[in-house]
């Protein structure tokens, strides 16, 4: 077993573990503490697969600024009565779970079938990932969608002032 | 050497997950911490495809990804802090107005 494997069976552990505690726990605070647990479980997973980049935007981003977000939001709720929300035990439940494994097992049963699987080639993949190469990109042939992107990031942020301003007058 | 399957096993695995708090969760601020793990693992699909193929175009479809994560998050929270300055709840179940 090479030591890039351990690390990736290492990191899927974490993430799958802290994926079902993300889900699982009640207290919304420790969800989001679990989700960046999750975080970076994925940036080291990024980077078995040589994608530099996207492993720090991971962290500088999700794990950084959209869970700041999240956190704070969560605190400027105040919620006081948790055990309200308790979901119990319900028959939906096991419905939802059958069909979640049911839906996994098929996916899972589509990935195993050998369909010309490709092999990581080193080189090609250590360039794929480095900023210099995802900046070629983003900047000739994906400029536009770029671009774009500014307009959905300015509707975001008037869509988030004025639906959490105080009044709407 | 880990193959291809393992990745795409992993990111159907945490979709899966992320789709069972979707379903059966109820608080409102959980059920989006659980879109968040569902767009990640679609992430982790990209890249695995875009390593294994020495094409970068799948980590630029990540980064946009991740612009459209932060512009949900934050219209997201925005409606949820509304709503719970309107109804003193984030349990979904009580958040049926527009329920036929």
């Amino acid at each position: 077993m090479t030591l890039e494997e351990i690390l990736f069976y290492i990191f899927a552990a974490g993430g799958i573990i802290s994926a079902l505690l993300v889900v699982t726990r009640r207290n919304p605070i420790i969800s989001a503490i679990y989700l960046i647990v999750n975080f970076f479980c994925l940036a080291g997973i990024y980077l078995t697969l040589h994608a530099q980049f996207i492993a720090v935007i991971q962290i500088l981003v999700y794990a950084g600024a959209i869970m700041v977000l999240f956190v704070f939001v969560i605190m400027l709720l105040n919620l006081g009565n948790e055990s309200l929300l308790r979901d119990g035990f319900t028959w939906k439940k096991v419905a939802a779970g059958g069909l979640g494994f049911g839906v996994l097992m098929e996916l899972i049963y589509i990935f195993m079938m050998q369909i010309g699987t490709p092999s990581i080639e080193m080189e090609r993949a250590t360039n794929v990932g480095t900023v210099e190469a995802i900046g070629r990109v983003l900047f000739t042939r994906f400029l536009f969608p770029f671009e774009v992107t500014s307009l959905l990031l300015t509707a975001a942020i008037v869509g988030a002032i004025v639906l959490a301003k105080k009044k709407l007058d | 050497m880990v193959p291809l399957q393992a990745y795409l096993i992993l990111s159907a695995i945490m979709f899966i997950i992320g789709a069972m708090g979707v379903v059966t969760r109820r608080n409102a601020i959980i059920v989006f911490l659980s879109i968040e793990l569902m767009l990640n693992s679609v992430n982790l699909t990209l890249v695995a495809f875009s390593a294994f193929f020495g094409d970068a175009t799948g980590q630029v479809l990540v980064f946009f990804v991740m612009t459209l994560a932060a512009a949900e998050a934050a219209v997201g929270l925005a409606i949820v802090i509304a709503l719970f300055r309107r109804k003193q709840t984030i349990n979904l179940d009580e958040i049926n107005i527009m329920k036929w």
